[in-house]
């Protein structure tokens, strides 16, 4: 008995060399992430800044935010939620569209998915630039080819309505992975249950109702959950091209935050607003995984 | 008819395909040619495609505008600091996670994984009064350290995918032989995954040049900045001078293409294998 229970040589050794190989991200999770939550967590209920230090004033971050008492944040809340319900269906669409026409027998697949893919590896602040100067309203090549075509030109990023439009559009720019999964993800839809679709005369538009789009469900909804947290903490984009502006009408969640933390010096405040945003994204999650099993489809049921 | 109906169809494909390609490379093609002309040029109307004259001298110009050597010089320290350390420590950990088995590793797996769910925003503050507390902000350490801490859940995990696909009976046989999990990890997994090393390789790479948030966080003194805040100075203080703010986001974007044209393939290949099946 007690020799069964007693963990072999072999058992010690293994979890020695387990542990010691792990080390470096069991130590990193504890440092960079399990810690600064927790302090995180502890500096919310906090007045804490650089200079003077902290004291503890139980919910009193929390109830300035949800008071109303600084408006900006519902403000920042309510532009952040308008781009995500703007953002993730139109780039889910427009990659979902352009996996499929690179799944017919079109020549020049590879230029084309390298093409697609390209404008995900320009960094963010360099993509701002080439957008910023594009939509520049007085010299920008959006507005001239507007005016070459008699339409009306519009102030873009510069204006208080145009400029989430315009940010939605700039992110369509960066669709290449979502389109790459979802390539991967049509090629692997069996080619018999697309054959039998064709066999009953179903046309394209059948065989994406009744086939693709089923089969896809899981990658479609990867896609929308990863685009959700990443839409809520969009943040480079607003710094370089618009700082908020115009009258925050661009000041996102995340911008928010960075201005109240490294602008004003209100860490506590700044570690109430991340909270919040954790678990506004926690909630959203777990509500699209519990609502997943209606809609989305896993092969062998 | 029906033939008909095919070559039509085929001919929408190709239309639409090409110019949502143009949408993805005018912007690129616009950017290189405006870095190219001079002041005047540029606002040309109707709009034109080639320079007159190629104006090389814009880039000399960022050079003298902005110290944009120190700022490669130090995009470069802090890039390879961030591969070395996540080629390093992320296959050494995802070795522990998938072929050893000890007590824990699940729990550890678990956590780590849900690592990546949890929001940048929530750890930035904290992470920052601790690299403060230490008073070593402004330096490349807060940038290049959590690399060195298996350098991101991502990697790992993408990793222990490629790892558990090995058959076992390779690290049993050579156990029986008297290796130990060293020389398995050195001799056996490394040399068979190198494709799957050079894919974290380089979206470290790219995490790391093209990285923003850290840089603007960590960095105050302007001759620490890196080459992502010198553009960003140019979109800033310079704004106007077009030609040149151009010319600057092409060099910050040089390296990206080189990488990118080197493994575009195994890019790829790791971005289908960690999106679909996870």
């Amino acid at each position: 008995m007690s020799v069964k229970r007693s963990m072999s040589v072999r058992e010690k050794r293994e979890n020695r060399w387990g542990v010691l190989f792990s080390l470096p991200c069991i130590l990193g999770f504890l440092i960079f992430a399990l810690i600064p939550m927790v302090v995180s967590l502890v500096l919310s209920f906090m007045n804490y800044n650089f200079t003077t230090g902290g004291s503890f004033t139980g919910l009193s971050n929390y109830k300035q935010l949800f008071s109303g008492a600084d408006p900006y944040f519902y403000k920042s809340l309510t532009v952040t939620v308008i781009y995500v319900l703007l953002s993730i269906p139109s780039s889910l669409i427009f990659a979902f569209f352009i996996a499929l026409l690179l799944n017919t027998d079109v020549k020049g697949k590879g230029i084309f998915r390298t093409i697609f893919y390209l404008p995900t590896v320009v960094p963010i602040v360099a993509m701002a630039a080439i957008w910023m100067w594009i939509f520049n309203p007085d010299m920008g090549l959006a507005n001239h080819l507007l005016k070459g075509i008699h339409m009306p030109v519009s102030k873009w990023l510069s204006g208080e309505s145009s400029v989430i439009p315009t940010l939605v559009f700039i992110n369509l720019w960066t669709t290449g992975s979502t389109m790459v999964i979802f390539l991967a993800g049509i090629q692997d839809v069996p080619r018999q249950l697309l054959e039998a679709v064709q066999i009953d005369g179903g046309g394209f538009f059948a065989k994406l109702r009744h086939v693709i789009i089923p089969m896809m469900t899981p990658t479609i909804f990867y896609n929308a959950v990863m685009g959700v947290i990443n839409g809520f903490q969009i943040f480079t984009q607003s710094y370089v091209m618009t700082q908020g502006g115009p009258n925050n009408a661009s000041l996102f969640y995340v911008y928010y935050l960075y201005r109240e933390a490294f602008e004003f010096s209100r860490m506590g405040k700044a570690c109430a607003i991340a909270w919040v945003l954790f678990v506004i994204i926690m909630v959203l999650t777990v509500v699209i995984f519990k609502n997943s099993n209606r809609w989305v489809y896993y092969g062998g049921e | 008819m029906k033939k008909g109906r095919k070559t039509i169809s085929r001919v929408l494909t190709y239309i639409v395909l090409i110019l949502g390609a143009a949408f993805c490379i005018v912007p690129l093609l616009w950017m290189v040619r405006s870095s190219l002309m001079n002041t005047v040029e540029i606002f040309a109307m109707p709009p034109k495609w080639i320079p007159s004259e190629f104006m090389w001298e814009n880039y000399k110009e960022v050079f003298d505008t902005l110290p944009f050597g120190t700022y490669f010089l130090n995009s470069f320290i802090i890039t390879f600091g961030c591969v070395a350390g996540t080629m390093l420590t992320s296959s050494i950990c995802a070795y522990g996670l998938a072929r050893i088995n000890w007590k824990g590793r699940n729990v550890v797996f678990a956590c780590v994984i849900s690592s990546m769910m949890l929001p940048f925003a929530v750890t930035l503050i904290p992470t920052f009064l601790m690299w403060r507390t230490i008073g070593i902000t402004d330096s490349v350490i807060p940038l290049i350290a959590p690399a060195w801490f298996g350098g991101g859940a991502f990697y790992i995990f993408l990793l222990r995918q490629f790892y558990m696909g090995i058959p076992r009976d390779f690290d049993e046989a050579a156990y029986l032989d008297g290796a130990t999990h060293i020389q398995i990890f050195t001799y056996i997994i490394l040399p068979v995954t190198r494709p799957a090393m050079a894919v974290v390789g380089m979206f470290a790479f790219l995490n790391a040049w093209n990285d923003f948030l850290g840089p603007l966080v960590y960095l105050n003194s302007e001759k620490k900045y890196t080459v992502a805040l010198g553009l960003q100075l140019f979109t800033g203080s310079y704004r106007g001078e077009w030609n040149l703010m151009m010319a600057a986001a092409c060099l910050v974007l040089i390296p990206v293409i080189i990488v990118f044209s080197f493994g575009q393939k195994y890019l790829v290949e790791g971005i289908t294998m960690t999106g679909v099946k996870g």
